[in-house]
């Protein structure tokens, strides 16, 4: 729970003076008591009704700053729970987004969506009820055991004996409760998964006729979840008899030390009235704390669920000394091996080659032969674990993070523009970029047409870009890179939604520039005219070489240019 | 579904747990008589502590009469004790029953509803009626149960015995509580507008919070992590400004009720006093143990007016919640086809005769298509998105019924067998890849449980899909996660595999090898051919160079076949087929 405590510490003041003035309160309300034992002793038994008027006026007065504490206490505790939240929700946005993509890839974006939203809310819930509550109790309870005390020590000697009997009740029952409600939450991903897994995949389900399958494992999966909530329901529904059992069993030994003390003369009728409503005090506020033991417990696993993710490490701005970008190459690969975290076999083994500044590079290679792997490399999405990566000459593990990215743009295969304008997404490459340095890249990636109909650079793009067409998107996400006038430009199977026509303008014109680009493909169409052309097969370069040499002395090349109706050799 | 019907209906569905009800209730009586009547008790020992001074000057308190009062309240606690226990119990088995056989009749829905219903829905929408809905109404169901019930019998109750004890100071209980019902309704109207200002605060954050998230890649890539912060930031501090104000005023409420409360406390007070005092020496005196069961009393009475409120607005929402239930699991099923023959096995013989279909009939679709193949044949439907290719398949596989006209399958019109025989017969690869979070193994054994380990093995090295499994981590029991780490093209190449493990008669492919490359989507081609001698098969494709070798090729546009024939004679033709044949090659 560090990072938790971290976060509520800026609101260490509210955090104090919620509980202090929450005290105020419980003082007032313990004072009560007192006030009637006294209207009891004084007012019925001298039958002075001035003093009865006067006692009642000085209970509403204690109930009315009663009221004002806990209104003051409330502010504070509200302040301190949705500061709280608040800090810890945007810690856990930048720490995702400074995670590794191998730690994005291992935490995956829907645990990452559920974690900043309904987890975030059952912490702030928590911490809300924890500082209105879980501490108000407690201060209730001892509050009222000491008012106990100064009433009549033999008679707080109960209160002594109950208080620990029903914190060990709390605690066993939340001790209990915490990982049965977490088996609750995990049974309840299955039903989950098959609801969703059976709608998404209607369709593949009745054509296999698989529907009295699929209905089986649910059943199994739902009659676990009911099984497990009624686990959990069972142990939380001792607490409250138990407490009723514990507290009524007290007022019956309180009476009878009442008895004797009275007896005795240390005691009269009206002391006793007053512990009898300290021990009903004392009832009222743990049945209010049972019913909400659940929430603390649900706050306290998601919480857990929050700092795991909170632990995972940065991605790290250098991972060596840097070193000076020199020579001519702009990316060279020497003896790379990469396998992804989880993999089995390596999904790049041994590669080498080398492009110079201002080439065009084909990468080219079948479906999982490991394209998009190599060219992820570059940036240093992911680390070579074996073999050396440079770019300009430098070690990229040697390059500080964001002026790597710099160097290298990367139009990804699946593209994604974001809500805003075009030109907010535009800018995305380059927050400084000039009007005409916006308007050349789009006319380079040959999107004039979609930032027309957009009606202009502030054309409205929805979310996720939907009311754009992959083409169109492709073009935008192109148009972004180029913003960046990046030294080396990579695009990744970026124009399989172009029709040919727009595909070869688009090459064209990107070969007016003068940075080194790679273009990933499947279609020897898009990579014939690059200096150079590295062909993957299952992680292994299969040849290198220009169109006509492959043509020539790879076999696989060959093949996949014949297989797409290109010429022979 | 109206409000009546509803409540209706949780009624039938709660029949069954009769006696689990009769036992709540016996329950709940047996525990708010013990905590009603142990005050009053408690009361009579109290009023046992008033001692007289004997001879010796000593002051002696009658313990028997006490003991006596110390024996009821022990049984009043072992009532509640009990009564409590029982009702949590009964409560919780009835509420989680009733929501597994909720959740179990709705998940049913889903294998029988037509897919139009599925399809004119997003997935989010049904299944948050199955889970979130469900769940929601079982808590109210569980809450109102317990709350309503005994919170409703603890204010009758009290105030009974309270007015059977003195009318006078039950009066000034009765008059003065309904006070904090009516402050809590004022904080609760008041709090409203905030509480959606802040779902709106949050509905802006979370959606942006989704798009980065999904594209935390593209965002890394661009290194637009501080620019999203400095948003985030902003719409964070937004929310919590909003969330603060809808927390800190709805939180009022429970302070403002109490402060009601002890001014209802000090009214009873004052009344009783001063009815102790007037009533000192009379026959029924106003003991001070009768102020004490009072005073209790007027705690336990205004506690469930308290949560009253709260248990209504809670209760609301389960009808709400139940209405979708219902309405889900009411909806009209797929025609029976319970009793009709089934298929058998086929030669494969497909014909589509006069068949009318439309998704929405202001937007007509197919218009009396007429289509024969013969068994065995391999037939390729082309035409440009939108056409109704998808739709066909849709009719063929009975996934939607024809509006009008009839399809036949060897001879034998499609309604008048099972779907399941029908289903059977066919083996199916769509474009859109779906495959089960389990071992590839079970995957690919779905159509074919028996199936042995050399033909599972066969089937993947036919689709080309056995390198690629082999260097998972665990091979063949790899757990394909629910996104998956696989690409487009390796989970298409799965889909094919899971398909020719089956070997059905007949083979439906709609863009099953549209994200697979070139070289090795002929080799799977060559797979398929050799796979499908003598059987029949359709074959949607939009790269024009895999179907160039069909039987048969259908040219569909805007719901209509407006050529068919084969490759050489369509191009013959000079007409629509020419057209997109050509236009693949412009540029290249």
């Amino acid at each position: 729970m560090k990072y938790l405590w971290q976060s509520l510490k800026t609101y260490k003041k509210e955090a104090i003076l919620s509980p202090l003035f929450k005290l105020l309160e419980a003082c007032m309300e313990l004072v009560v008591p007192l006030v009637v034992s006294h209207i009891v002793d004084v007012g019925i038994g001298n039958g002075d009704k001035a003093y009865i008027v006067h006692g009642i006026l000085v209970l509403v007065a204690f109930g009315a700053a009663g009221l004002a504490f806990a209104l003051t206490a409330q502010y504070f505790a509200a302040k301190a729970a949705v500061g709280t939240s608040a800090k810890l929700r945007s810690r856990l946005f930048s720490k995702l987004q400074s995670l590794s993509y191998e730690d994005i890839d291992g935490v995956g974006t829907s645990q990452m969506i559920t974690l900043m939203t309904s987890d975030i809310t059952q912490v702030q819930a928590g911490i809300n009820h924890t500082l209105r509550l879980l501490l108000r109790s407690p201060i209730i309870v001892f509050g009222a055991a000491a008012m106990a005390f100064t009433v009549d020590v033999y008679a707080g000697l109960v209160f002594l004996i109950l208080i620990p009997l029903l914190t060990i009740v709390i605690v066993l029952v939340m001790a209990a409760c915490t990982p049965l409600y977490k088996k609750v939450q995990e049974k309840l991903d299955g039903v989950n998964l098959s609801v969703r897994e059976n709608l998404q995949g209607v369709r593949v389900i009745r054509a296999f006729c698989r529907e009295e399958k699929e209905q089986a494992v649910f059943d199994g999966r739902n009659s676990d979840l009911c099984a497990a909530q009624k686990k959990a329901g069972r142990v939380s529904a001792i607490t409250n008899p138990l407490t009723f059992c514990f507290v009524d069993l007290a007022v019956i030994l309180l009476i009878y030390v009442g008895g004797v003390r009275v007896s005795l003369g240390a005691l009269e009728q009206g002391d006793i009235v007053a512990l009898y409503f300290y021990i009903t005090i004392i009832l009222a506020e743990l049945v209010k704390l049972a019913n909400f033991i659940y929430i603390v417990a649900k706050a306290v696993s998601s919480a857990h669920r929050i700092e795991a993710v909170l632990d995972l490490d940065g991605e790290p701005d250098l991972y060596a000394p840097p070193e000076e970008e020199t020579g001519d190459l702009a990316v060279a690969f020497e003896n790379v091996t990469f396998t992804y975290r989880g993999g089995g076999a390596p999904s790049l083994s041994d590669i080498t080659f080398s492009a110079r500044k201002g080439e065009t590079v084909g990468i080219l290679g079948g479906t999982g032969a490991g394209k998009s792997t190599l060219i992820g490399l570059i940036p240093r999405f992911y680390r070579a674990e074996e073999g050396t990566v440079r770019v300009n000459g430098a070690r990229t593990d040697a390059i500080p993070r964001e002026r790597l990215r710099e160097i290298v743009a990367v139009v990804p295969q699946k593209t994604l523009i974001f809500q805003g304008t075009v030109r907010s997404n535009l800018l995305w490459g380059n927050g400084k970029a000039s009007e005409e340095d916006l308007m050349r890249a789009v006319r380079l990636a040959q999107a004039e047409d979609v930032v027309a109909a957009k009606g202009g650079l502030d054309g409205e793009i929805a979310q996720e870009g939907k009311n754009l067409s992959g083409g169109q998107r492709q073009r935008l996400s192109i148009a972004r890179a180029l913003v960046r006038d990046p030294e080396i430009l990579i695009l990744d199977d970026s124009s399989s939604a172009l029709d040919y026509a727009t595909d070869a303008r688009l090459r064209s014109a990107l070969k007016t520039l003068d940075c080194t680009t790679f273009i990933v493909s499947q279609r020897t169409a898009s990579v014939r005219h690059a200096d150079k052309i590295v062909v993957l097969d299952e992680g292994r370069i299969a040849g290198i070489g220009t169109h006509g040499e492959l043509l020539e002395n790879c076999s696989l090349y060959r093949e996949i240019n014949a297989s797409q109706g290109g010429e022979e050799a | 579904m109206k409000k009546r019907s509803t409540l209706h209906e949780i009624m039938r569905r709660l029949r069954p747990y009769a006696p689990w009800l009769v036992l709540t209730a016996a329950a709940a009586i047996l525990s708010v008589a013990g905590q009603i009547m142990a005050p009053y008790f408690i009361g009579k020992a109290i009023d046992g502590l008033v001692y007289t001074v004997n001879a010796a000057g000593k002051r002696v308190i009658d313990f028997g009469y006490i003991y006596r009062y110390f024996a009821i309240i022990a049984v009043c606690v072992a009532a509640t004790v009990a009564g409590q226990f029982i009702l949590s119990l009964t409560n919780n088995r009835i509420a989680y029953h009733v929501l597994a056989s909720l959740r179990r009749d709705a998940f049913a829905k889903i294998g029988v509803l037509p897919l139009k219903y599925i399809d004119n829905r997003a997935y989010g929408d049904v299944s948050s009626v199955i889970l979130s809905d469900a769940e929601q109404f079982s808590d109210g169901l569980l809450l109102g149960f317990t709350q309503l019930f005994t919170g409703g019998a603890t204010i009758l109750g009290v105030l009974v015995i309270m007015f059977v004890m003195r009318w006078e100071v039950a009066l000034v209980v009765l008059v003065v509580t309904p006070l904090s019902l009516v402050a809590a309704k004022f904080i609760a109207s008041k709090t409203y507008k905030m509480f959606k200002a802040q779902a709106e605060a949050r509905a802006e954050q979370t959606a942006f919070a989704d798009e980065m998230i999904a594209g935390l890649k593209v965002v890394k890539a661009y290194t637009h992590e501080d620019e999203n912060e400095r948003t985030f930031d902003a719409l964070n501090e937004a929310l919590r400004k909003k969330s603060l104000s809808a927390l800190f005023f709805s939180s009022t409420t429970n302070p403002v009720t109490r402060f009601v409360n002890s001014v209802v406390y000090a009214l009873v007070a004052l009344t009783g006093a001063f009815l102790a005092i007037s009533t000192a020496g009379a026959a029924a005196p106003f003991t001070v143990g009768n102020l004490t069961t009072f005073l209790s009393y007027s705690n336990q009475y205004t506690k469930p007016f308290n949560e009253i409120s709260e248990v209504i607005a809670e209760f609301q929402n389960a009808l709400a919640c139940a209405a979708r239930l219902f309405a889900l699991i009411g909806e009209p099923e797929e025609s029976s086809d319970e009793g009709l023959p089934a298929l058998g096995n086929v030669r494969g013989s497909m014909e589509v005769r006069d068949v009318s279909f439309s998704y929405t009939p202001e937007r007509p679709l197919i218009e009396n298509m007429n289509i024969s193949v013969g068994a065995g044949m391999r037939v390729a439907i082309v035409g440009p998105t939108g056409c109704g290719k998808t739709t066909l398949i849709n009719l063929l596989m009975r996934f939607y019924d024809v509006d009008d006209g009839a399809i036949y399958v060897d001879g034998r019109d499609i309604r008048t067998i099972t779907r399941r025989s029908l289903r059977e017969n066919f083996g199916m690869v769509l474009q859109d890849t779906w495959l089960k979070t389990a071992t590839v193994r079970e995957n690919l054994c779905m159509g074919n449980p028996a199936a042995t380990e050399q033909e599972m093995i066969n089937a993947a090295l036919a689709a080309h899909a056995h390198g690629f499994i082999m260097r998972l981590p665990h091979g063949y029991d790899t757990v394909l996660g629910e996104e998956g780490s696989l690409s487009e093209g390796q989970k298409q190449l799965l889909c094919i595999a899971r398909v020719m493990l089956c070997r059905p008669p007949m083979l439906i492919l709609d863009e099953a090898t549209s994200n697979i490359d070139t070289r090795t989507e002929r080799l799977v081609q060559d797979a398929f051919q050799k796979l499908m001698e003598g059987r029949t098969s359709f074959v949607v494709a939009h790269r024009l160079s895999t179907i160039e070798n069909a039987d048969f090729i259908l040219v569909m546009k805007a719901g209509n076949i407006i050529e068919q024939g084969t490759h050489r004679e369509l191009l013959a033709k000079n007409g629509f087929y020419r057209e997109l044949y050509e236009a693949q090659f412009e540029g290249n």
